[in-house]
């Protein structure tokens, strides 16, 4: 760590993980295991992730792959999520209404104009990043406190909202939908290669993210949710870029609604109340605020300690969930990501 | 015109307890700078309590009492527990701990009580009053009755005590608070206490109306949010203002557009709140800020 003295908890520790992340620099001085740095050990680690990613659905039962993919759905969502909340330091207690929208958006293209699947995602991730840059324009006026106001009000305001327009949404009873057919060359089974797919999404979402963070976008983000003042001073433009913020993490989570229709094959305005929203910002929080680790921890969170501790009682994952939020705020702001960080930097160097 | 006045005379009911819950998100914000999203949640598990207290054989009225003083202890202790240590943090910080507080209130209170709805009792009796050809509910006249009750005693709690005094000290100026002698951390807690008990009366208030499950007040959060928005923040009196306001706008966006109906009658705050911070930031009665750096 550096000796930094920052008065923010949230960000005290992401700062120098992003930074860390994003040049190689920081990693390199801290860590150094067998002469490999921590930027080539983060390759390692990432790659060994993805060939056990590519391996799993082979041996798995096709529950466990249902299962899988959708925290690969997830994981999508949480990086939109982790976009803004994480690294530009904004909130967003809404962002179940875009995981809606780019839902809705794929499935009534494949519904209405039987547009074939892989066409839907680009359009439904299309389809949020304009809404987001057009509810962002009013939004990023507002204070922190006001736009966590405002996105909880779209969350609730959504659901009724989609049940009114019934011609177009199926109303309460939603669509159902095929779900894509696995091409006749794969030889896989249905649940194998929609896995495939929203795993090459996943994949396409955390590059495209990185590359980004890695970019003066994210070095601008960054330096807005460190310091506003200092930022604007340093000529960053913070309209611009907390709109294109929110913008572009509407759009992640508008391509994690888009693939969740192809996983699911169906669609319904209960399945996107305000709880959905709250329980992505819960899931990225205990994974890790500001870390490219944090929203894949975060997913398999989501994904299974609901399941788990449901039988203990059926609020169980509520309260697990509320008392986790608060005990990472207190003690590890940068989430489980952020710990392992910590545990990885106490292993006794070689120089 | 009878059935005109007759929807207003419905939102000035609903907008009562919006005001009323508003009024204990104000309170907390003047003090501590904080927009607690747990409000809601902890007037539900208040409400709770009044129903255990009910069902348990206590008479309402002594269960409302109890329900207050347990509703007071338990947001200082709120304050002094969670809210405490994040103190001075930076508001990200602040909004998902309260976030996490309403999941964690939530889920508690239907780990005790199941999800299931429960029956609340009505403390008024039921009828209305005929004026000139609208009939005003008795739970009407009460519930703006109890409202009003509350605004006159947080009105002398503050403008006419020694305590009172001492917490306007504190949300003005918390330093020089401190150096008068003022022990800041208790005014905070002692804040926290009365936006709970603000907040329970809210929630008692409602439970007839709606039905007593752990979900109840998310609904009502909202609209108390647009209120306190609408009248500002920092202004308790615009926070009864702004409640009534939303309150009648939404009955009658509800009753004479057709679009909005009953089902979408939730826009109306979301509309509110974004109207009010495009146009009017600091909302109808607050005090623009003006930041230096």
């Amino acid at each position: 760590m550096t000796g930094r003295a920052d008065a923010n908890p949230a960000t005290r520790d992401a700062a120098p993980a992003t930074a860390a992340a994003a040049t190689g620099e920081a990693g390199a001085t801290s860590v150094r295991l067998f002469g490999w740095d921590a930027a080539r050990w983060r390759w390692v680690a990432a790659a060994a992730l993805l060939a056990a990613a590519l391996y799993a659905p082979f041996q798995l039962i096709p529950f466990h792959v249902f299962q899988l993919t959708m925290v690969l759905v997830y994981a999508v969502a949480l990086l939109g999520l982790n976009l803004l909340v994480g690294h530009a330091g904004q909130i967003s207690l809404g962002h179940g209404a875009f995981f809606a929208v780019g839902a809705y958006a794929a499935a009534i293209l494949m519904e209405r104009w039987d547009t074939p699947y892989p066409l839907t995602l680009p359009i439904a991730a299309a389809v949020a990043f304009v809404l987001g840059l057009v509810l962002g324009v009013p939004a990023m006026r507002l204070r922190g406190l006001y736009l966590a106001l405002v996105t909880l009000a779209i969350a609730i305001f959504l659901v009724p909202l989609l049940k009114r327009f019934e011609e177009v949404t199926g109303g309460s009873m939603g669509l159902t939908l095929a779900k894509p057919a696995p091409p006749a060359w794969s030889g896989l089974a249905e649940d194998q290669w929609i896995y495939f797919l929203v795993l090459a999404v996943a994949v396409a979402a955390f590059l495209l993210a990185g590359s980004l963070l890695r970019s003066r976008v994210g070095r601008a983000l960054h330096a807005v949710r460190d310091n506003e003042i200092a930022a604007e001073v340093m000529g960053v433009r913070l309209s611009f870029y907390k709109t294109l913020a929110f913008a572009w993490s509407a759009m992640f989570a508008g391509a994690a609604g888009c693939v969740y229709t192809w996983v699911i094959g169906f669609v319904s305005p209960d399945s996107f109340t305000v709880n959905l929203s709250i329980t992505l910002l819960a899931g990225l929080v205990v994974g890790g605020l500001g870390t490219m680790a944090g929203p894949v921890l975060g997913a398999l969170f989501v994904m299974f300690v609901p399941g788990i501790s449901q039988e203990i009682n059926d609020a169980a994952p509520g309260v697990i969930f509320g008392l986790l939020i608060i005990a990472v705020m207190y003690v590890a702001p940068t989430g489980l990501a952020g710990l392992a960080g910590r545990l990885i930097r106490k292993i006794p160097r070689k120089e | 015109m009878a059935g005109f006045l007759q929807q207003v005379v419905e939102g000035l009911g609903a907008g009562a307890i919006y005001a009323s819950m508003a009024l204990a998100l104000v309170l907390i914000y003047q003090f501590t700078g904080i927009v607690n999203f747990a409000q809601g949640e902890l007037a539900m598990f208040s409400t709770y309590i009044a129903w255990q207290c009910v069902a348990a054989g206590l008479p309402f009225w002594a269960a409302l009492a109890l329900t207050l003083v347990v509703s007071f202890a338990g947001g200082m202790l709120v304050e002094r527990l969670i809210i405490r240590p994040v103190e001075g943090a930076p508001e990200l910080t602040i909004v998902i701990v309260t976030v996490g507080l309403f999941i964690f209130v939530n889920a508690a209170a239907g780990w005790i009580w199941t999800f299931l709805i429960k029956d609340f009792p009505n403390p008024f009796p039921q009828g209305a009053l005929q004026l000139g050809g609208i009939s005003v509910g008795f739970s009407t006249v009460g519930v703006l009755g109890v409202v009003a009750l509350v605004m006159v005693l947080l009105y002398l709690l503050f403008q006419h005590t020694r305590i009172g005094l001492g917490m306007r000290a504190v949300a003005t100026n918390p330093s020089s608070a401190r150096l008068v002698g003022i022990r800041v951390g208790w005014t905070l807690a002692l804040g926290w206490g009365l936006a709970a008990t603000v907040g329970a009366v809210s929630g008692v208030l409602i439970a007839p109306l709606l039905f007593l499950e752990p979900n109840m007040m998310g609904g009502v959060l909202i609209y108390a949010f647009a209120a306190a928005t609408l009248g500002g923040f920092d202004s308790p009196a615009g926070a009864v203002v702004g409640g009534v306001i939303v309150g009648v706008a939404e009955t009658l966006a509800g009753a004479y557009v057709g679009f909005i109906g009953s089902d979408l009658k939730i826009g109306v705050p979301l509309m509110i709140i974004l109207g009010v911070l495009l146009l009017r930031p600091q909302g109808l009665f607050g005090r623009a800020v003006v930041e230096r750096a």
